[in-house]
């Protein structure tokens, strides 16, 4: 039973978005998701400053046996990158809610409403 | 009976009874009537091994082994005698790909061998294990280029090989590129024309040493212009001259690529050869095809296995950097070998005796008043020559003597009309050589 | 087995020397007098060693390798079949090693002549008009055939068809392929019976299908009863058939492409023609056409001119995929075999690979799960153990065969069933062989019960046992110079 947190939203494609004020945001991935994946050996995210399109790709996951790519929930600017996950992806594996991605401004806050919360998630991830 | 198939008639008996049917037919129930194929193949009727032998025996024969002067991307060096024994160990021979690395360390031992004799002779960081050719490898690296500057235009200079060319521009218009010339000016790349091709919309240079025409040409111009603009420089080199000449990581490559068929590797008429690939570490993730890692097993014992594999079709499918799945594997286990017994000081003694031939030829041919080189340009071990004698003559007197070159460019161009091109390695002799000037001396 | 553990690069003493080269005679020339602003500032780094030291080097790393020579090597859509050492005779041949590729045809007219001989050969076999032989490998075919497609269209003025439809059960390349020539996959889910859903394909087709990608039997090693409808709706709509021979072993003597509707093929020599596999090439992957697609065929051509043959460089065609005539070793192996068995033996391959495979699926059906009902055609897929309870998985599995000497199969291949097994057998493989494998695969499947643990462990008698990937991936110590910085870490 993967680990899924009461005040995150989701998406189906099984990254989480976190609301640290107004609009700004932290992404990253699900327990789920990075238990699919396996070992995370690499992150490929986007620059700072790069546009956001939601429900488009904006990097991948990798691990040994498996790549996964990141689509996007929200549409936004990126604020901040997660410099730890270049030397340390595997944090992904260890803790996925505390290790984010990116850091991102919202351009759209309403799309947050079209996304998963706790229940609705933890359905479709098992 | 068949020596290839061991199935007695009591094996297949057995076999039969096993699945409860009366003929190996209701096994392929599923194929349609009207596909169902019940006549023999009209092919030829099966021969014996002694009279295969005869057979190819003759068809050798309608082939004609001629001295080679000729290079254009494909040259007669030095073939060691161990290569072949090696390369045909079965177990190199008729293994798979590595996926079952436990039992596949030899191959995964060599490719990271050869892994490290490309960086080295490049200069590179990495390389991976080999791609189909050099020129289909310099087609890929414009894709990687591609990928990385997400720009979909590719510059090629005019001095590089058009049998290079034409395949990169045959991969670039199916997948989206826009390809264009950059125009050469006295055997070399016109690098005024280059600045002024140059902007934000270029994803890379394509430049090839030594070139088209022989001539090695100075490429710091090409990356400063190239980096200036966001663009990525890709060099296509012949990795044997790599043991004397400038790295293409010293002229500021990004990707170096090319064929590795001047390492000792038969002609035998263009394949099997190999293409290199090798990139900077920032690029590492970019690059296509097979790359081997080295890591420790659940006992600690060092253990080669193939890494980086998410970038791969199998895993990455319609997004993988390539489609690319079986390599040449082999031709990378003969020329690690290669490489392996001439060493450096190998490699440098093939490039001398190469460049002494090729000037000693040069000059001779320059002296019998009929011809003048081309470019007034340093070249290693080939080289272009120009001429008022119609060089289709020139190539049929020498065909009649046993020769092989020079090659008349005009074939690759109008505007080559009066060009010649001779390559000479170190299995040319003096007397070779002498013969050949002497018919030419006696034409007119 | 060997206990040798050194990088040739470890082997090296300053001072050896593996070559022997003719003295010059023409040294009032030389490098030293080309400028230094062209030259490299310092050797590269390569061993230094003699003779003896590579030969016992590359000699006893081969040792560490498994090859079909070794023993039963039964991967799954790879065809291991015997590798005929009278194919290796003919091509070590010194004047066929000895021709330069822009030699004029008049001086390669023996060369010229395999050539078409054996493009004709695959034309008859496959039901197609003309082949070329220069790609160099399958995907390098499908890259090829795909071109072909495009430009198909392209030469129709019809630029609206950009998209190929690929079965979910497709092997990698296929997509892969796809996306290199610029089109976009339209994945269709197989039915339950692993085949092609024939609402699923109806529901895609459209005005901007290029074609449509199969291969046949398909990679759940099951024959598409459906094909001549396929090929119908799919012509219908103006779509070509792309087929992908990696599975052609199972057809010989029995079907031809061809004559199932479709337009372009690809084979893997490799495979289905016994050329050695090489550790991972060279191959070669001939690609065959309709005759209204003849013309597309890439760049160099050989021609025939009564009974003169010569090279042509066409217009018409996609253009060119290799600088020459693609692997001419490889092709001349393949020529060599089809000329060994002849029109009295090609015809059994089918069927004595098929035989095999079904031989094999009917004796682990009750250990090894089952997915489809019905025959298979030269390979079987099982769905990991009947019995899962205590965890071994198929990556267990085929670790634990490496113990007992033989090759793995196919893992997690198709991606339709989670522990994929495909199993391989090929013609060239006795009855006595497959009982061998038989019976350590039921063997396996009761140590999965008795003994779970020692199966997630093994391999344990192999060279090396499991390796860290993880560390590999993310270490990425890729050459000799890359392991000395880690070592100096």
């Amino acid at each position: 039973m993967s680990k899924v947190l009461d005040d995150l939203y989701y998406s189906e494609s099984h990254e989480w978005v976190k609301v640290l004020d107004g609009d700004t945001v932290l992404l990253g991935i699900s327990d789920f998701a990075q238990s699919q994946l396996g070992s995370v050996v690499f992150v490929d995210l986007p620059d700072v400053g790069t546009k956001l399109i939601i429900h488009k790709e904006f990097g991948a996951v990798e691990s040994v046996k498996a790549a996964s790519d990141l689509i996007s929930p929200v549409s936004g600017v990126v604020l901040e990158v997660n410099e730890d996950l270049i030397g340390e992806p595997e944090l992904i594996n260890q803790d996925p809610y505390e290790a984010w991605l990116l850091k991102v401004k919202l351009t759209n806050p309403k799309e947050l409403d079209a996304l998963l919360n706790k229940a609705e998630y933890a359905k479709i991830s098992g | 009976m068949f020596k290839y198939f061991p199935h007695t008639d009591s094996d297949i008996e057995a076999m039969k009874k096993s699945l409860s049917i009366k003929t190996i037919d209701e096994l392929f129930e599923d194929v349609p009537k009207g596909v169902f194929f019940s006549r023999e193949y009209q092919v030829p009727e099966m021969m014996s091994e002694t009279e295969i032998r005869t057979y190819f025996e003759n068809l050798a024969k309608e082939n004609k082994e001629l001295v080679c002067f000729a290079g254009l991307g494909t040259y007669d060096h030095y073939s060691p005698a161990v290569i072949p024994f090696l390369t045909s160990r079965q177990e190199f021979l008729t293994a798979y790909t590595p996926y079952q690395p436990e039992v596949s360390q030899g191959t995964l031992q060599y490719i990271f061998e050869y892994q490290s004799m490309i960086q080295a002779l490049t200069g590179m960081d990495n390389s991976n294990a080999s791609m189909y050719d050099g020129a289909t490898a310099t087609a890929e690296a414009c894709f990687m280029a591609e990928a990385i500057t997400r720009r979909k235009k590719i510059l090629i200079s005019k001095t590089v090989n058009p049998l290079t060319a034409d395949v990169v521009k045959t991969y670039a218009h199916y997948k989206g590129l826009e390809i264009e010339f950059v125009p050469a000016k006295d055997g070399g790349t016109d690098w005024n024309a280059l600045q002024d091709l140059a902007n934000s919309d270029i994803a890379a240079l394509v430049v090839q040493k030594p070139n088209f025409f022989g001539v090695i040409e100075a490429f710091d111009q090409a990356a400063q212009i190239m980096h200036n603009v966001g663009a990525l420089l890709i060099e296509n080199a012949d990795i044997s001259t790599l043991g004397v000449l400038k790295t293409p990581r010293a002229d500021g490559a990004d990707i170096a690529c090319g064929d590795c068929q001047s390492l000792g590797v038969p002609m035998a008429f263009g394949g099997p050869s190999l293409g290199y690939m090798a990139t900077i570490k920032t690029h590492v993730r970019r690059i296509p095809g097979r790359i081997c890692g080295l890591s420790f097993d659940i006992d600690g014992k060092r253990a080669f296995v193939l890494t980086l594999q998410a970038r791969e079709q199998h895993i990455r499918r319609e997004k993988a950097n390539s489609n690319i799945c079986s390599n040449q594997s082999l031709m990378a286990l003969y020329v690690t070998i290669y490489l392996s017994l001439m060493g450096s000081s190998g490699l440098s003694r093939v490039n001398e005796l190469s460049y002494e031939g090729a000037h000693y030829l040069a000059e001779k041919l320059v002296k019998t008043g009929k011809f003048k080189l081309a470019f007034a340009k340093p070249f290693l071990k080939e080289f272009t020559l120009e001429t008022l004698i119609s060089t289709p003559l020139i190539q049929e007197a020498l065909l009649k003597n046993g020769f092989l070159g020079g090659l008349p460019l005009q074939e690759f161009g109008e505007e080559y009309e009066n060009l010649i091109s001779f390559a000479v390695t170190e299995k040319r002799t003096k007397a070779e050589i002498d013969r050949l000037v002497s018919v030419l001396e006696g034409l007119s | 087995m060997t206990n040798y553990d050194a990088l040739i690069f470890e082997k090296s003493v300053t001072g050896r020397c593996g070559y022997s080269l003719p003295k010059g005679f023409a040294s009032e020339f030389s490098l030293d007098t080309i400028d230094s602003v062209y030259k490299r500032d310092n050797a590269p780094l390569l061993p230094e060693v003699s003779e003896v030291d590579v030969v016992r080097h590359f000699s006893n790393i081969s040792q560490k390798n498994f090859g079909v020579e070794t023993g039963f090597y039964p991967l799954g859509s790879c065809t291991m079949k015997y590798n005929p050492k009278i194919n290796d005779e003919i091509a070590a041949n010194k004047t066929f090693n000895n021709i330069h590729p822009l030699q004029p045809a008049s001086t390669v007219q023996g060369i010229l002549k395999i050539h078409d001989e054996l493009q004709k050969i695959l034309s008859e076999i496959s039901g197609l008009k003309e082949f070329s032989l220069n790609p160099y490998a399958g995907a390098h075919g499908e890259l090829t055939g795909l071109m072909i497609m495009k430009k198909y269209h392209e030469d129709r003025a019809d630029f609206k068809r950009n998209k190929v439809i690929v079965p979910d059960s497709a092997h990698g390349t296929n997509p892969a392929s796809t996306a290199v020539c610029g089109m976009e996959v339209i994945e269709i889910k197989s039915n339950a019976n692993g085949r092609v859903d024939l609402a699923a394909l109806k529901a895609v087709l459209s005005d901007e299908v290029a074609g449509m990608m199969l291969t046949n039997p398909n990679t759940l090693g099951v024959f598409e009863n459906d094909i001549c409808e396929i090929s119908k709706l799919v012509h219908e709509s103006g779509g070509l058939m792309y087929y992908d021979g990696a599975n052609l072993n199972a057809i010989l003597g029995k079907a031809r492409p061809g004559d199932m509707g479709f337009d372009i093929m690809h084979i893997n020599l490799h495979k289905t023609f016994s050329t050695p596999h090489g550790g991972g090439g060279p191959g070669s992957g001939p690609v065959g056409v309709c005759d209204k697609l003849v013309d597309l065929l890439p760049n160099p051509r050989v021609k025939k001119m009564e009974d003169y043959y010569y090279v042509q460089t066409d217009a018409l065609a996609i253009g060119r995929i290799s600088s020459h005539f693609g692997n001419f070793l490889v092709w001349l192996r393949a020529y060599c075999y089809v000329l060994t068995l002849g029109r009295e033996q090609l015809g059994k391959v089918g069927e004595l690979a098929t035989l095999n495979a079904n031989y094999i699926q009917e004796a682990l059906k009750k250990d090894y799960k089952s997915p489809l009902s019905g025959y298979s055609m030269h390979e079987c897929v099982f769905d990991g153990l009947v019995d899962q309870s205590t965890g071994v998985r198929t990556l267990d599995v085929a670790k634990r065969l490496l113990d007992y000497g033989m090759h793995a199969p196919t893992i997690y291949f198709p991606l339709l069933f989670h522990q994929s097994i495909m199993i391989e057998p090929t013609e060239t493989e006795s009855k006595q062989t497959l009982d061998k494998f038989i019976e350590i695969m039921k063997k396996i499947a009761q140590e999965a019960k008795t003994d779970p643990d020692m199966l997630k462990s093994a391999p344990h008698d192999t060279y090396v046992r499991r390796i860290d990937e993880v560390f590999a991936a993310k270490k990425m110590i890729l050459t000799y110079t890359d392991y000395l910085n880690y070592l100096n870490e």
